[in-house]
Parts: C-alpha cells; structure tokens; sequence
C-alpha cells in the first residue's frame, strides 16, 4: 500500500537544468519568486509565465506536470480569487445585495491566480530537475556562511540525508508490520474512521520502537566513521558553477528587468 | 608488535538511576592482537562479546584496566579520531550504518569526517569498493542491495579509512547463505591481501573455523584463546558454555566416544571426510 509513494518528485534527465549547480537552482527559484510577487501588472506577469514555460521546454519535462503539481492547490486559488473579486475596491461592474464586483477587483484576482500558478510550476521544476542529494549539498553549501554564525547550517543537511536515506527503510518496514499484523488478524481496511485509527496503533508502535533502535545504532556506527559534527569535513563531490549556470543567471536577470519596465507600462496603460 | 592490548580489563554498564550498580559485563580480560591476525570471538548471548569490542575503538572505556591501540590508550579523550581511524568497527544490521543515499557517498562518509581532500577521497573510495567487489554498484541506492551486499559497503566505508584493524560484530547474522559467504570471502582477502586485521565476532562455527586463532568468551572472561583446532577439542566445555561445535568436530568426537580412534584436533571437512575413510579402511 505504500510501496507507490514517491519520494520527492525528481524526473532523472541530462538537461542543462538538470545539469546546473543546485546553488544556482536554489538562487534562481529565490529570484524567480522575488520576481512574481514584485511583477503587478498583466505583462509582467507574463513575462514569470514565460519564464518558466521556456524554462519546462529546455528542462526537457512535459508541461503538463505543471498541472499535476497545480491539482491540490486549485481551492486555494479560487478562494483567493472569490476574496480579491469581492474585497478590493474600485468601480463597481457588478453588484448584488451588499455585495459588488469591480473591475479592479476582477484584474486582481485574475494576476493572483496567474501569480500562485507560476509560483507552484517555477518551485516544483526545482524539484523535478534536482536530486534530493544534490539539492542537500546544494543548501548546505549555500547556507555554509549562515553555519559561520551559529544556525546548524551542516546539522539540517545531515537530518535531511539520513530522512532521505531511510525513507524507503521504514515504509519497507511498515508493510511488513502490517503484513505481519494483518497475519495475527488485525483489520486495518473495514471500521469507520474511529476504528481505522484505532487500528494504526499497533502498527506506530512498534514501527517507533524500531526507528529509535534504528537511530541509534547509525549513531553509533557513524561514531565510529569518526563522524564529530561539521567541523573540519570536506566533501567528495565538489559543486561547481558552469557555463550554463551563468547564462541562466544572466536571462533571469534580464527577465527582471523586463518585469520591473513592464510594471511602469502596465501601470500607465491601465490608468488610461 | 601488537596492534590490540587489553590488560585485565573490568568493565560494567552504568547503573541505571538509583538502581543497583550492575554486575561487571567483563571481568578481567585480557588478550593481544597482533597485525594481520584473523581472530574469531564466541560466546553465548550476553557474555560480553560486543562489550568487549566498543572497547576497542573507544566507544566504551573501561572501569578497570587498559585498552592500547598500537600503544594509544582510548582513554585519552584527545586521540580519539587517531584511535577510530585505526580500528574500524561493522554492526549486524547493515540497513543501520549506511548514512547516505548513494553507495559511494557512503563509502567517503569517513573520509569526508577526517577532512581527506576530495581528489583523495575520489582515490580511496574506488579502490575501496573495489576491494569489496562492489564498484559496479557505485551510484545505487542502497536500499536496493542484498544484505550481502550492503554489508561489503559497510566494510568498504571502513577500509576506505585505511584501518589496521577491522572489528565485526556478527556482521552475518541477518544474511542468507550467500551473503554469508560473500563477507567471509571478502574478509579473508582483506586479511590476506591487505595484512588488514580481523577481529570477528561470529555466532556460526563455521567461520570460526576459518580463523587463525579463537577467543571464547564465558560471562565476560576469556575461557580459551587459541587455534581453532586446539580450542574445538574442548567439546564438552564449549558445549557447557553455551556453545556449538563446528559439525566436523561433533562427529569425530562422537566416533572418538563409541570407541574409534580419531585425533582431537580434526575441524576441517576434507580431514574429516579422509579420517573416517580410513577408518572405514
Ligand atoms: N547498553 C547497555 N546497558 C546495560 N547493559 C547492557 C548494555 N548492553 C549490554 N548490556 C548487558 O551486558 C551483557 C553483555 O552484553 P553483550 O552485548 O556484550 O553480549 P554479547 O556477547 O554481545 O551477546 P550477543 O551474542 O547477544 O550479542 C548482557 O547481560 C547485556 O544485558
Ligand atoms: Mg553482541
């Protein structure tokens, strides 16, 4: 039953983006999102759309993953649109009881809804280009001056390893304790939902129990690789910025541009 | 010179709060390793098999006596790296000691904590799993593996430090035959190819056989310390101990008692097989 999870959503593939620096996919996802939210008229916001439709094409990943990602977050999207269309004031086009629709309001919700869409598809290509190995290293790396500073910069990247790296473990185990729970004649499918979640406790408890006899016996075998903190360590693979990394920086900034001088148009056209 | 030392080593768990102080889990050991030996260590369960191992790469220090690794004593907090670098230590459960996601990042975890420069690094973890046959695995995840398989990463992580010493704590119990004979195989060449020292805790015979030289353990003391055609005649005091003899020896022993006459120190299978065919004549 768990078996078809999957983790992360990384399409392997030999793109450039594929192939670019994670530091520089991470800087770019940062940019792209400054971006979105400094783009607030109708051309601009394109420019984000097209941005990241080019960026799907070269990647190489069918576009239409962008609608799987898009799926759960459709709600939010038409609940914040129904807000803005009701909510901000302007020239009223339509209006009913205490209610009014203006037209301001309808260009809103309208750039908002354009705007979370960008910002789902441009955040979710991150992942779909990026290993989790390689987006670890990636934030590490980054966030190393931070580490400088006290945060626990090279703790963080080490839990996300080793979650990473025991994920499949334990929903390995988990079939197996319910395999061996559904052998004892335990029922985990029939019942209402009371009694379905009454029935998941033998299986977390002894799936806790083991993952902490699990967690620390890797304490101690990484004890044993001589494992004390991030002090000192290097690493095998060392990440290196590429020709492609530079001129991806270099059309996001353009793009920014675009965006900011599209504001200023945007904005005057409107006003006529 | 020997790479291992422990004198008279007495050793017992902290007592958990307000409770009783434990009874000591060692008591009194002592035993010397020398380099390039292939020891084996028995005993029943709780005798203080894996006791004795933390202590020798310092995850454990103990209450009485000394441990020296090539003359470092692990109760010198300051030489702990030095100490851990030398002796390498693998555990039952493979799943549990592999760190990272990709079989050779695992293998350079290690290195990576004692700061090798990545060029090194790169150097030493190729030669490493090629050691263990495992280089075609490199990039695979481990949870693909076999447990065979995941246990010679294990070890791979380990001789990519370069120890003189490696210290298994029944790395075969979870494996299937197979896996089994991989990691002895795998071991043997270790020891035999690269003078690497083998320390192996074993709960099947069999290996124990393999050894050069078997240490049994009885309720944290040394019951005996020698080849293991020497210490498998002792068949009625194993057998009191708590453990097995390699199958060989129980059929020879069993023959010497109906009245054949058959040397004591038979363990192998073709010396087996040639004695009894003489004595069938
Ligand atoms: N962390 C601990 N705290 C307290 N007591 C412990 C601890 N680990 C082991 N012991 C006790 O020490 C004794 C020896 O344990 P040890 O694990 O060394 O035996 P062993 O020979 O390795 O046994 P096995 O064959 O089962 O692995 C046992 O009685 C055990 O209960
Ligand atoms: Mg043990």
């Amino acid at each position: 039953m768990f078996r078809d999870i999957s983790i992360g959503q990384y399409f392997p593939g030999e793109s450039s983006v594929h192939r670019m620096d994670p530091r520089m996919k991470l800087i770019l996802t940062f940019s792209y999102v400054v971006m979105l939210f400094i783009a607030f008229s109708g051309p601009s916001l394109l420019v984000g759309a097209l941005f990241v439709i080019i960026a799907y094409r070269v990647a190489g990943i069918p576009v239409r993953l962008i609608l799987r990602g898009i799926k759960p977050i459709i709600p939010i999207v038409i609940i914040t649109g129904i807000l803005n269309m009701f909510f901000v004031e302007g020239k009223a086009i339509f209006s009913f009881w205490v209610f009014s629709v203006s037209a301001e309001g309808v260009r809103m919700a309208v750039l908002m809804a354009l705007r979370i869409l960008c910002l789902i598809a441009g955040t979710a290509l991150m992942t779909y280009t990026t290993s989790p190995i390689a987006l670890t290293d990636g934030i590490e790396l980054l966030f190393a001056p931070l580490g400088r500073l006290g945060a626990p910069v090279h703790e963080i990247a080490m839990m996300m390893t080793i979650t990473l790296r025991f994920i499949p473990t334990l929903i390995e185990e988990t079939d197996k304790i319910m395999s061996a729970q559904k052998a004892r004649g335990g029922d985990l499918e029939s019942g209402n939902f009371l009694q379905r979640v009454r029935a998941l406790i033998p299986i977390l408890i002894p799936l806790f129990v083991s993952a902490f006899r699990r967690a620390e016996e890797l304490a101690l075998a990484m004890e044993c690789r001589c494992y004390h903190g991030g002090e000192g360590r290097t690493r095998m693979r060392i990440l290196k910025f590429s020709s492609a990394d530079v001129y991806s920086a270099l059309f996001m900034a353009g793009c920014v541009a675009a965006v900011v001088a599209l504001n200023r148009l945007g904005a005057a056209l409107w006003a006529l | 010179m020997d790479i291992i030392e422990v004198r008279d080593v007495t050793f017992g768990y902290p007592a958990m709060d307000g409770a009783m102080p434990c009874a000591p889990v060692l008591r009194g050991v002592s035993v010397k390793i020398a380099k390039g030996e292939f020891v084996a260590v028995l005993g029943h369960n709780g005798s203080g098999k894996s006791t004795l191992a933390k202590h020798l790469n310092a995850i454990l220090t103990p209450t009485r006596g000394t441990v020296l690794i090539e003359g470092i004593d692990t109760a010198d907090e300051s030489r702990l790296l030095d100490i851990r670098r030398r002796v390498g230590m693998v555990f039952q459960n493979p799943d549990n000691q592999i760190v990272a996601t990709v079989v050779e990042e695992d293998v350079a975890f290690a290195l990576e904590n004692l700061g090798v420069p990545a060029a090194e690094i790169r150097r030493r973890v190729d030669e490493a799993l090629n050691d263990v046959g495992m280089s075609k695995y490199a990039r695979h995840a481990p949870h693909h593996l076999s447990g065979g398989q995941k246990q010679r990463v294990a070890i791979a992580g380990i001789i990519a430090m370069r120890p003189d010493c490696i210290v298994l704590d029944e790395p075969t119990a979870m494996l299937d035959p197979r896996g089994r004979a991989e990691v002895m195989r795998t071991l043997k060449a270790l020891n035999k190819d690269h003078g690497i020292t083998v320390v192996l805790i074993t709960h099947f015979m069999d290996e124990a056989t393999q050894a050069g030289r078997v240490v049994v353990m009885d309720d944290g003391k040394i019951l005996y310390d020698a080849p293991p055609s020497q210490v498998f005649s002792h068949v009625e005091e194993l057998t009191a101990a708590g453990l097995d003899v390699p199958q060989t020896t129980r059929l020879c022993y069993e023959l010497r008692k109906a009245g054949f006459d058959l040397r004591e120190d038979i363990i192998s299978q073709e010396d087996c097989a040639r004695a009894v065919a003489r004595l069938l004549g």
